[in-house]
């Protein structure tokens, strides 16, 4: 029998996508597979550790948990949509200039909740930038360089 | 020694593609035609097979192709890096919780996926063994069938090996205290953030396997010998690892891709979830009993050191693993005798391999605990007592090894300084201190290829694998020292053993050293053939030359590298190419075929504080001052030692694979078996490096990477015991192992 698919319209990065999904198919599978944006990364698939980590109209959201039917007439910021023409953002490039990122595999999903703290935390503190990214798993960098990445970029910061 | 950008904290080499999204990982290839595979296995950790029905799968739309082991020629293709004993699919048994025992080619992930599902498999599940104890009472059932087994004492029991070293007498040393403990480590793993995934496709040549691995050469000759094809046929490309911690060294299922995808004609994709990779690799438990003897002003006299390792059901590289650590788990101390007995134990469990540190935290988790047991006894400090017995650099303390090769005592004071040691330490908190030592590598074959393009930039070929630790950026840095061309002109070609010339292995934090040292060899081989090529064209003397980095000097003024490439080669344009190596040979005799090349040797101290209520740790403070010769780049080594630390957090205070009564891991997935996250770091993380200029490495550099893991955990118990005094020798200190152990305390008080 042929999957049943459902029709969608997702604007991913401010660009609009209708496009067919299946019912089984997560909002990270919508993003890697269909649009090819594999910036979004998947690790543990069940939402515990931030790899596929994007915004959501809004709201930084695990898209491995979200369906894609779900996301239907949602406006979604993947790490892709971060930079301008190839030219990292100021929360990027101060990952790489504080030594943030090592094998670079929980990076994007870092990325995307570091910006949506500042969005809404421009001068957040220690405690705050830690409470802000304690469900992204980094397995490299021990974070103490990626607290000091999000400190620089924080109005108050270096 | 003067250098430019040799030692300066430049940014990642290859950083910019992972903060934007772009760099491309194993699991971001996608081929042509490809087919989506999943794993089929049980959910228990031992079992017979009595039969496997694939129809009703082979129902499912777009399903291709299932391959159990019944439909793969006997016998069954083994394979190992050292050991040849895993088979591509499970026939007759499975060993071990998540071993599979077909795999199913579909359309789409999700076909793969749902069919996977339907494959019925009978199965009589069979009692398994998975703790040191089972595994050597003599009843036991044998993990491995003989057949399969290497000749020896050990062929028809449990043990996969066992090793004797030492010196001196232990039973005849005269000691003023004796201190005997067990210790124990869990089974705790790699959990490298990207999940395993491999692709396979067959090609004009041969074959083409796709693998985040950090051993690209190793795994050619796997699957060369696995489908019988000449090495040259058999082309691995390796991605950038998204963490490997040695998890990634060797061979998991890309063999089995491979073949599979030559029998459909395919290629092939295999994308794990994160709860089947973590049934994939494992670090070995151990069980380590440590009996010390120290006379009454804190000189040891002797170690008797006897660990059993828990392996899994295969061998990967734990025999080399578990006798590596053990030749060296006496530590960075001059004992006068020492006996050291470790055994690799075979059980239905997952396969231990290759994790940070190579065996030594587990044992170094006892030894280095014994120091804390006997200052305590003896009424000394703890600091003390370890300076008192690390030789000095040059001093031979493992017989017939490598001296000494660093001021360790250095590492030791400053982490002492830098924690504030002799500091009045409030109610509740508590202070640990512990050193660390790991060989480094003993044998080698890195082979490196530079390219001077006639632009001036340059291509240089190292087979190493950057899994993160940055072998890019120090890479370019040596080649951009000596060539005197800017690093954004430099690439680093890596992950193609096609491309890319041999490399022996990506591990050891051995890179930078051996591999450092080849592109050193091919950069001033380019040198070399600069002033051959000036003479030539200029007829000068060659003795009339002078070559620096970038520049050749004549008798009548500086040219640049670019200029004599242009003079000499015109338009009909051309490149000058390097070739440079670094071998270290077996060494007949030595018991690790080898004197290691290096030492990394940590001193870790820490200070926490414990919360009676509720036995939570909080680490306040984390100083790590390793020895490492060189930084030639101080902010990665840096990032390094960090990263190993929280790393050996993990295993000291939280992780641990909890098995239920058969020997299942209940804990597979991110949700229950918990790694360290932002809030778990201690509140102060300060990393030193003690630079001395005395290692093998260009420049001085010593291998680094390791270190900051190996001495984590005795730091953490030291303080722990301050704490609370309580000592607990049983990793993870848990905060209900905590609290268990003070309220038993406290009752019996």
């Amino acid at each position: 029998m042929p999957e049943k698919k459902i029709q969608i319209s997702i604007t991913v990065n401010g660009e609009r996508h209708d496009l067919e999904v299946a019912a089984h198919e997560t909002l990270l599978q919508l993003l890697r597979d269909q649009l090819d944006l594999t910036g979004t990364k998947k690790c543990c698939g069940e939402g515990e550790c931030g790899a596929c980590t994007v915004i959501m109209d809004g709201h930084t959201v695990n898209s491995c948990i979200i369906l894609a039917a779900e996301a239907d007439g949602s406006e979604v910021l993947t790490i892709e949509g971060l930079s301008e023409k190839g030219k990292p953002s100021a929360l990027q490039t101060a990952f790489l200039d504080k030594g943030a990122v090592q094998c670079g595999f929980c990076t994007p999903g870092m990325i995307m909740a570091a910006h949506y703290l500042l969005m809404n935390n421009p001068n957040p503190t220690v405690d705050e930038i830690k409470e802000g990214l304690a469900g992204n798993l980094c397995r490299c960098t021990g974070y103490k360089k990626i607290v000091e990445a999000v400190r620089t970029v924080a109005e108050d910061g270096e | 020694m003067n250098t430019k950008i040799v030692g300066k904290s430049i940014n990642r080499v290859g950083g910019q593609g992972r903060v934007l999204g772009t760099q491309r990982y194993v699991a971001d290839v996608k081929l042509p035609n490809m087919l989506h595979t999943k794993l089929v296995h049980l959910d228990c950790a031992h079992a017979r097979i009595l039969s496997i029905d694939t129809s009703e799968a082979l129902k499912v739309t777009g399903v291709h192709a299932i391959l159990t082991g019944e439909d793969i020629p006997k016998p069954i293709p083994r394979f190992g890096p050292v050991y040849q004993d895993r088979p591509l699919l499970a026939v007759g048994t499975t060993q071990f919780h998540g071993e599979p025992i077909a795999i199913v080619a579909a359309e789409t992930e999700h076909a793969a996926a749902v069919a996977g599902s339907l494959v019925k498999v009978e199965y009589e599940e069979l009692p398994a063994i998975f703790s040191v104890a089972q595994a050597l009472d003599p009843s036991a059932e044998l993990v491995q069938d003989p057949d399969i087994r290497v000749d020896g004492p050990f062929k028809n029991t449990n043990i996969l090996d066992e090793w004797h070293f030492g010196w001196g007498d232990v039973e005849n040393c005269r000691a003023d205290e004796v201190i005997e403990n067990s210790y124990v480590f869990p089974i705790v793993t790699q959990f490298a953030i990207e999940p395993f995934a491999f692709l396979a496709e067959p090609t004009m040549d041969g074959i083409t396997v796709y693998s985040a691995i950090q051993n690209p050469y190793i795994l050619q000759r796997i699957i060369a010998a696995v489908l019988d094809m000449p090495l040259a046929r058999v082309r691995i490309i390796a991605p950038d690892p998204g963490g490997g911690f040695g998890g990634k060294q060797h061979a998991k299922f890309e063999p089995l891709l491979a073949y599979f995808s030559l029998r459909l004609g395919r290629p092939l994709r295999l994308e794990l979830t994160l709860e089947e990779s973590n049934q994939v690799v494992r670090r070995a438990a151990a069980e380590v009993r440590v009996r010390s003897g120290f006379t009454s002003d804190g000189t040891l006299v002797f170690q008797d050191i006897e660990s059993n390792y828990l392996i899994g059901a295969y061998v990967d590289i734990a025999a080399r693993v578990v006798s590596k650590a053990s030749y060296v788990a006496a530590g960075p101390y001059r004992v006068p005798s020492v006996r050291i007995v470790a055994r690799a134990v075979l059980s239905h469990t997952t396969p231990s391999t290759a994790f940070r540190g190579f065996g030594v935290p587990q044992v170094n988790w006892g030894v280095e605990s014994q120091f804390d047991a006997a200052a305590q006894k003896l009424g000394l400090d703890r600091v003390a007592i370890r300076m008192k017995n690390l030789p000095k650099r040059g001093e031979v303390f493992i017989p017939n090894n490598s001296p000494a090769d660093g001021d360790w005592a250095e590492s030791l004071q400053k982490a002492a300084d830098a924690i504030g040691w002799d500091k009045p330490m409030r109610e509740g908190c508590g202070r640990g201190i512990a050193m660390g030592m790991k060989m480094g590598a003993t044998t080698a074959a890195s082979y490196s290829i530079v390219r001077l393009h006639m632009d001036g930039s340059a291509t240089v070929f190292a087979g190493t694998s950057d899994m993160g630790q940055g072998a890019r950026t120090v890479f370019s840095q040596i080649a951009s020292e000596e060539l005197g061309v800017p690093v954004e002109k430099i690439v680093i070609s890596m992950g193609d053993t096609t491309a890319v010339p041999f490399d022996l292995q990506t591990t050891a934090s051995r890179s930078t050293v051996f591999m450092g040292n080849a592109i050193l060899g091919a950069c001033q081989e380019v040198k070399r053939q600069m002033k051959d090529i000036a003479a030539e064209h200029y007829g000068l003397l060659k003795d009339s030359i002078q070559v620096s980095p970038g520049i050749v000097h004549l008798p009548d003024g500086d040219r640049s590298f670019e200029q004599i490439l242009q003079d000499r080669f015109g338009k009909v344009k051309g490149e000058v190419i390097g070739v440079g190596s670094a071998r270290s040979e077996l060494v007949k005799g030595h018991p690790m075929g080898g004197y290691p090349a290096y030492y990394e040797v940590i001193c870790t101290a820490t200070e926490l504080e414990v919360d009676k209520e509720t036995g939570e740790t909080r680490i306040t403070k984390m100083i790590n001052v390793g020895d490492v010769g060189k930084a030639l780049n101080p902010q990665h080594v840096e990032m390094q030692d960090e990263g190993a630390a929280v790393m050996g957090l993990g295993h000291s205070v939280m992780e641990h694979f909890i098995l239920d009564d058969t020997g299942c891991v209940k804990n597979l997935g991110a949700l229950d078996y918990r790694i360290p996250t932002i809030k778990d770091i201690p509140l102060e993380l300060k990393t030193m490096h003690v630079e001395n200029g005395d290692g093998p490495g260009p420049y001085g550099a010593k291998g680094c990477g390791e270190a900051g893991i190996l001495a984590v955990a005795p730091s953490v118990g030291g303080a722990v015991e301050e704490a609370t005094g309580v000592r607990i020798r049983e990793l993870p200190l848990t905060p209900e192992r905590i609290w268990t152990a003070m309220n038993n305390k406290e009752g019996k008080e």
